[in-house]
């Protein structure tokens, strides 16, 4: 059969149709005030070029006419002088808009700090202490500041709904204003190519208001709760999951991994790839490169019990 | 600047083996033989690099589907962009360039032969080399602009990125010994009266080409020469676990990698010139402006590489000076158009296959043209840059410009070449199934662009419209692949048929058309003094010839 169809991903959660053209931040108000003006440039150009092509050939096709016409140099002038006005005013909006939507960031202090690894995200508040992955709470109707880097290859920060894109880059600090308009799930993904797994490296930005941003700020600074009823809490230690993962509170104190502290409160797993569920959490721990092939997770080859046990565990985190 | 036409170049060349087939391939020096292999090469490698696009094609049709593995698809979509540019457009245009150049300047060979026929084999052998990786333990797997540190043994341990860059540097020695020899003859075997006034624009474009290689060529060079030491000899330029620059590669690859834009259109505008001229009777609207605005491509080109590079962080000043040089670069390229169209008007225009590719070119590169001008505009390239728009953009620009060339040559020459002539019945068919199915194909990937799917991914969610445009965008993939088959048969039949009595279909203007189709070994027995640009236009028309 030619096409296989993915009957293992179809656990994966819905996501909405987010399209560039919707601009959910000031900055892509700004640059989708240029976009349009440039559709609108491009289209009358390619219109004048198919009228003109199309009634030179309906005019002169197998045209019997002896002598030829030449046209007259003086068309040239015009040719030159109309694109090289349209460039002009193009590049003045050009310069205009991106010094108003990325103006500059020195003796700023970022709001959030955003690592790209391969292939998942995590970001780091330095308010707060909290640290997440892959689904990154921001405050609307504010201008906030984030710190872009990269713990590998480079990778690029891009929501559309939000407007521009940035590399991020190793070895680089780069930086992104963003001025979210109103609270909802905005969708994004990684747009720089960097490797196996590029294609499920999807990233959400879960916009609150002031308040709801502080209350989910204050929930996510406090350690993982005391779990010590769950077998799993045991395991995960010394089955050696915490060399590589954090829970805040716990002996678990890797970084290499995601941060797994409050990791029942998120909705997908592995970079928006799955439900945040038990039976996919399970699934995952039991034979990763089954799911993601090509990701940093090794296969520790438990049994089904240990796995099951981990699992409830970290789906109780919440 | 005096031209000579050297007459005795062959007898200093060595004996061909005209009786034995391979050994005559493999021998030659005779440039029609040898463009002739640089097109026979294209063509194989055109093959492969369509065939690595159905299978990536048949992998994005579906959501979530798992007909490739992603290393799988990864290696395949590099090696399509790898084979495309360097093994199937360079060799395409330079093997025209090669076989037409001495014959449109009134000379009987290059200026260096056994040169021209090292160039050819170090292009071929380099592609060779890049697919032996399949062989070896895996293809190349980042990319076709290869980013560093993914090009790192860390990030890519396969072997792959080792033949990348042996199989491109081969090539690149082959593409800038081709680009002296054609420099040298242009500049020294012209027929007596041929001033660089009265070149042919075909000419002109692949005298500025020779020296755009030269220039770009030894960016790419180093940057690979530098990526082998830091793969094999632990050298740590681009490896920045060890404190090298992630940033010195784009740097270097598109230094390169720009120019290498318009070394692919270069050609193409020439022989969009030398089509729009022929099929629509009539001299070029412009010819001072078409050859002048080249030579400020040419050097424009050299200064606007960070457009690449606006995703990148480096600045807003930094970003508007190259916005500002892309968008100017823009004005040369795009006039261009309108020099085309006011060749054809108040011409008689004739439909046949060849100019069908060229009108349809006028529209297709004036799509990929202007969203070209979109991304010299950093807001919207912060948006749209490595999205399926930028996918959208560069085909219509390959392929709506170089390809369609490639298609307008090949039906406009092919008498030349062989002395038979296309089916037109079955070129129209090929015309229409091949636009059709680009058009299918590319144009809606521009929307996919701007619903925020990014480029390079071996497979996507369901997200609504998603599996409807990539649907209907395979579907076109593989109207091309049957336009394509319609071709190659064509080009079959034609070969099996009769050779033509008429040595001058298409009442062309330019010298190669004084020749025989196909020409003897010795292209040209006497040759007349050259005083226009028409010169065969004027042998034909004494009472009505040319001034200029």
């Amino acid at each position: 059969m030619l096409f296989v169809w993915g009957n293992l991903l179809k656990v994966s959660p819905d996501i909405p149709l987010q399209s560039v053209l919707q601009s959910s931040s000031q900055q892509a108000e700004e640059i989708n005030r240029v976009t349009n003006y440039f559709f609108i440039a491009a289209g009358f150009i390619l219109l004048v070029v198919a009228v003109l092509t199309a009634y030179v050939l309906y005019k002169f096709r197998d045209n019997k006419k002896q002598i030829p016409k030449p046209l007259s140099s003086k068309w040239e002038i015009a040719m030159i002088g109309i694109p090289t006005l349209l460039v002009a005013i193009f590049l003045y909006l050009n310069i205009k808009t991106i010094n108003l939507v990325e103006p500059d960031h020195k003796n700023e202090t970022p709001d959030v700090i955003i690592t790209a690894h391969q292939w998942w995200w995590e970001a780091s508040y330095p308010s707060s202490n909290v640290i997440t992955a892959n689904e990154i709470h921001l405050p609307v109707k504010k201008k906030i500041l984030l710190k872009l880097l990269a713990a590998d290859v480079i990778h690029d920060w891009w929501i559309p709904q939000f407007g521009n894109k940035m590399d991020m880059v190793p070895n680089q600090e780069n930086f992104l204003w963003i001025n979210i308009k109103k609270p909802g799930e905005y969708y994004g993904v990684c747009s720089e190519f960097c490797g196996a797994q590029h294609t499920h490296m999807r990233l959400k930005v879960v916009a609150q208001s002031e308040e709801d941003y502080q209350n989910w700020l204050l929930q996510h600074q406090q350690p993982a709760m005391n779990a010590a009823s769950f077998g799993g809490a045991q395991l995960f230690i010394s089955k050696t999951c915490g060399n590589c993962h954090r829970i805040n509170g716990t002996a678990a104190r890797g970084t290499v991994g995601p941060d797994l502290t409050h990791l029942g409160s998120r909705q997908t797993l592995l970079a928006g790839l799955l439900e945040n569920n038990i039976q996919n959490l399970e699934n995952w721990i039991k034979d990763p490169q089954q799911i993601k092939p090509g990701a940093y997770m090794p296969d520790f080859h438990l049994d089904d019990s240990t796995v099951k046990s981990i699992a409830v565990y970290l789906n109780s985190l919440k | 600047m005096k031209a000579i036409l050297l007459d005795n170049i062959e007898h200093d060349l060595p004996v061909v083996h005209t009786d034995k087939k391979i050994l005559y391939w493999l021998s030659t020096v005779d440039h029609k033989a040898i463009g002739k292999l640089y097109m026979l090469a294209a063509l194989l490698f055109f093959i492969i690099g369509g065939i690595e696009a159905l299978l990536m094609r048949t992998q994005l049709a579906v959501a979530n589907n798992h007909f490739l593995p992603p290393d799988a698809y990864n290696q395949i979509f590099t090696m399509h962009g790898v084979t495309m540019i360097f093994f199937v457009m360079m060799p395409a245009l330079l093997g025209l360039t090669v076989y037409l150049v001495p014959l449109m300047i009134g000379a009987n060979e290059m200026a260096f032969p056994r040169l021209n026929a090292f160039s050819f084999w170090m292009t071929f052998f380099g592609g060779l080399l890049l697919y032996f990786s399949f062989a070896a333990g895996g293809a190349p797997n980042a990319g076709w602009f290869n980013y560093a540190p993914l090009n790192q043994n860390n990030y890519s341990n396969s072997p792959g990125i080792n033949y990348y860059a042996m199989g491109l540097l081969l090539g690149g020695i082959g593409s800038v010994t081709t680009a002296i020899n054609i420099i040298v003859t242009i500049l020294k075997l012209r027929v007596k009266g041929m001033t660089l006034k009265r070149l042919p624009l075909f000419v002109w474009m692949a005298l500025v080409n020779g020296f755009l290689i030269i220039a770009a060529m030894p960016s790419l060079n180093a940057a690979l020469s530098m990526l082998l030491l830091d793969r094999l000899m632990e050298a740590h330029f681009f490896n920045t676990d060890a404190g090298g620059s992630a940033l010195l590669w784009q740097h270097l690859f598109w230094m390169f990698g720009h120019p290498e834009v318009y070394i692919l259109i270069l050609p193409a505008f020439g022989i969009y010139s030398e089509v729009f001229q022929v099929f629509s009777q009539k001299k070029i609207f412009g010819y001072v402006f078409v050859a002048a605005s080249t030579v400020a491509i040419g050097l424009l080109s050299f200064g606007v590489w960070v457009h690449h590079m606006f995703a990148a962080g480096l600045g807003n000043t930094v970003d508007s000076f190259f916005a500002a040089s892309s968008m100017l670069i823009g004005v040369p390229t795009g006039v261009k158009i309108f020099n085309w169209i006011g060749t054809m008007y108040g011409g008689k225009i004739r439909l046949t296959t060849s100019m069908m590719f060229a009108v349809a070119f006028l529209i297709e590169f004036t799509i990929g043209g202007l969203s070209g001008i979109g991304f010299s505009i950093v807001p919207i390239d912060w948006q749209l840059t490595d999205s399926y728009f930028v996918v959208a953009h560069l085909h219509y620009v390959f392929v709506g410009g170089s390809l369609f060339s490639v298609f307008a040559a090949l039906f406009y020459w092919f008498p030349k070449i062989t002395g038979r002539q296309l089916n037109e019945r079955s070129g129209k068919w090929f015309f229409w199934l091949f636009v059709i199915g680009f058009n299918l194909t590319f144009f809606l990937q521009h929307f996919l662009g701007l619903m925020g799917m990014p480029r390079r991914v071996y497979t996507y969610q369901d997200i609504p419209y998603y599996t409807l445009l990539n649907l209907l965008s395979s579907a076109g993939a593989y109207l091309m692949a049957a336009a394509a088959i319609v071709l190659m048969y064509n080009i079959y039949k034609t070969m099996k048929g009769e050779v033509m009595e008429n040595k001058d279909p298409w009442n062309a203007f330019t010298l190669e058309w004084y020749a025989d189709s196909p020409p003897g070994e010795k292209n040209f027995v006497d040759i007349p003094v050259v005083s226009s640009r028409r010169p065969f236009y004027d042998l034909k028309n004494p009472h009505n010839r040319d001034y200029d």
